[in-house]
């Protein structure tokens, strides 16, 4: 990571964090990664914004409610899909989903950032699923069966008392979903069109975007060594390192503090 | 007595409960019916010709990722488990112990195409090694570490004390009672770790889009570990977005045999696991 640094020393910080043009060839060049963070931000929001309720619900599915011969498909059925390598959900995304949702929404071609979202979603969920499904599966049977006995039914005892008592591990599965989104790489990189525009508004999803990943990605193969735009795709990934680190040690932090408190 | 709920809370429950039920068919249906769509066209896509060498198939893709994959074992395994038992076996409580294990958490959730920037800094440009198998096999080792640790570590762990206990206790070292009673035991943790991350490996692009990766038909098969080499993964990725020349056949039958790969060393994991829990003596 060392080679993000010398990037800072000829562009202030604020510039370009906050620079609204990512232009590595043109003349001058410009290294605002603003477009490529708010690209970021938009397809992993909108993967949290699928992933999170159907996860949870899911998770929650498969401890409480699911039959056993149900549960016993699903959870090894979700832990494979965590298994599908990237790139297979990415040529899926551009040969499959986009098309049929450019066809079904009327839009010119099928490479948006809502495709993306949509994608990185079915990708999160499988981090999802499993670690709260534990984290609801650890909270222990004598809270479950004192909620029973005072009448409550079992709808009413899984929101007011697992749900709450197993939020930590949520929570940490909720930041890993979220680690694993933002740092997806070829998924985003087939399926999102690549421009590095600024979003705007809710129409933004439907319009394409690029991420931090797919620049790093798409542009390092042809970057000479050691230029300026070599050293500013090293920035990205800097500060997708840090991006990342925060979120886990989000995660790590809740799941120590949930081991705490049964203790 | 008036009720406080706006709904009978039977009613509400039974309604909660349909919900979940459909959250869990959105989930796995879609997925599903995609992935049997891909089996279908993939099946359909596989001729002979495409396991011939030489001609437009799959053999040089084939070839490479178990070249790189192998590789990649060949480095990450005994890094990783020598890490494992340290941290199993000899390490305390002090505060580097912890740091250490900060950092594994915090490595193993770190994106892939970080990895490979890291990559293409230490071993394509710092160490001279270009891009190549070697190059990439190392890239894809760092990123496997913190699987292959803290899961050997985890089996290390699960060896009973009183094993070590009593080999201690009739006149064995500690290094003799790692290397006989306690590697052994974990042995299949370990093997299961292990095709846990050649999975991983060989599903991974980003990680070699910079290190390892190339895309030439013409000269298909790495004769030295200083060769760039082509991986199905990749093969996929060029196909799909810049290869104007390949067709729909080869690109669904490049995708189905990359996950029946994949999915099979997954599946192996979790079948060696099964056994090991049925084996287990303790």
């Amino acid at each position: 990571m060392r080679d993000s640094l010398p990037i800072f020393t000829k562009y202030p910080l604020g510039e370009l964090l906050s620079g609204t043009r990512w232009a590595p060839t043109s003349d001058p060049e410009r290294f605002g990664m603003l477009p490529l963070m708010l690209g970021s931000l938009y397809v992993t929001l909108g993967a949290m914004v699928i992933a999170v309720p159907l996860g949870l619900a899911t998770a929650v599915f498969i401890a409480e409610v699911a039959p056993k011969p149900v549960q016993e498909f699903l959870k090894p059925t979700v832990e494979m899909l965590a298994a599908v390598p990237s790139v297979v959900y990415g040529f899926l995304g551009l040969l499959l989903v986009g098309p049929w949702l450019a066809d079904a929404m009327d839009l010119p071609v099928g490479r948006f950032a809502g495709v993306g979202a949509l994608i990185l979603a079915f990708m999160a969920m499988p981090t999802i699923v499993s670690v709260s499904e534990d984290a609801i599966r650890a909270v222990p049977v004598a809270l479950r069966e004192n909620s029973l006995a005072l009448g409550a039914t079992r709808w009413q005892t899984i929101v007011r008392v697992v749900l709450p008592a197993g939020r930590s591990g949520i929570i940490a599965s909720i930041m890993l979903g979220l680690g694993r989104a933002i740092g997806e790489t070829m998924t985003v990189l087939m399926v999102t069109g690549n421009a590095a525009v600024i979003p705007q508004g809710l129409a933004g999803m439907l319009k394409p975007v690029r991420t931090m990943t797919a620049t790093i990605a798409a542009e390092m193969g042809e970057t000479a060594y050691r230029t300026e735009h070599y050293y500013a795709l090293f920035a990205v990934g800097l500060l997708l390192f840090i991006i990342t680190f925060i979120t886990n040690s989000i995660a790590d932090w809740a799941v120590r503090s949930a081991g705490g408190m049964r203790e | 007595m008036k009720s406080r709920h706006l709904v009978h809370p039977r009613l509400a429950e039974k309604v909660a409960f349909g919900g979940l039920w459909t959250a869990a068919v959105v989930v796995i249906a879609p997925v599903f019916g995609i992935i049997a769509y891909m089996l279908y066209r993939g099946i359909g896509a596989l001729n002979p010709e495409m396991f011939q060498v030489g001609t437009k198939g799959l053999v040089p893709a084939i070839v490479g990722t178990t070249a790189l994959v192998l590789l990649t074992a060949l480095i990450a395994a005994p890094l990783g488990v020598a890490a494992a038992i340290y941290l199993s076996e000899y390490a305390g409580r002090g505060p580097l112990v912890r740091a250490i294990r900060l950092a594994l958490v915090n490595l193993a959730g770190v994106p892939s195409v970080v990895y490979g920037l890291f990559g293409l800094a230490l071993f394509v440009m710092l160490f001279q090694l270009g891009r190549c198998l070697l190059a990439g096999a190392c890239t894809l080792a760092l990123l496997v570490l913190p699987l292959v640790i803290s899961a050997s570590e985890e089996a290390l762990r699960q060896v009973p004390h009183s094993l070590r206990q009593a080999s201690w206790g009739i006149g064995a070292t500690r290094w003799q009672t790692i290397r006989r009673i306690v590697l052994p035991n974990a042995m299949p943790g370990i093997i299961t770790a292990l095709i846990l991350s050649i999975g991983r490996a060989a599903g991974e692009t980003a990680p070699i889009l910079f290190t390892a990766a190339f895309y030439s038909l013409s000269k298909p098969f790495p004769t030295s570990l200083k060769d760039p080499i082509l991986v199905l993964p990749y093969q996929l990725y060029v196909m799909a977005t810049e290869d104007p020349h390949a067709t729909e056949e080869q690109k669904w039958a490049t995708a189905f045999i990359l996950v029946v790969l994949v999915v099979a060393l997954n599946l192996a994991a979790i079948a060696i696991r099964a056994r090991l829990r049925r084996k287990q003596r303790w």
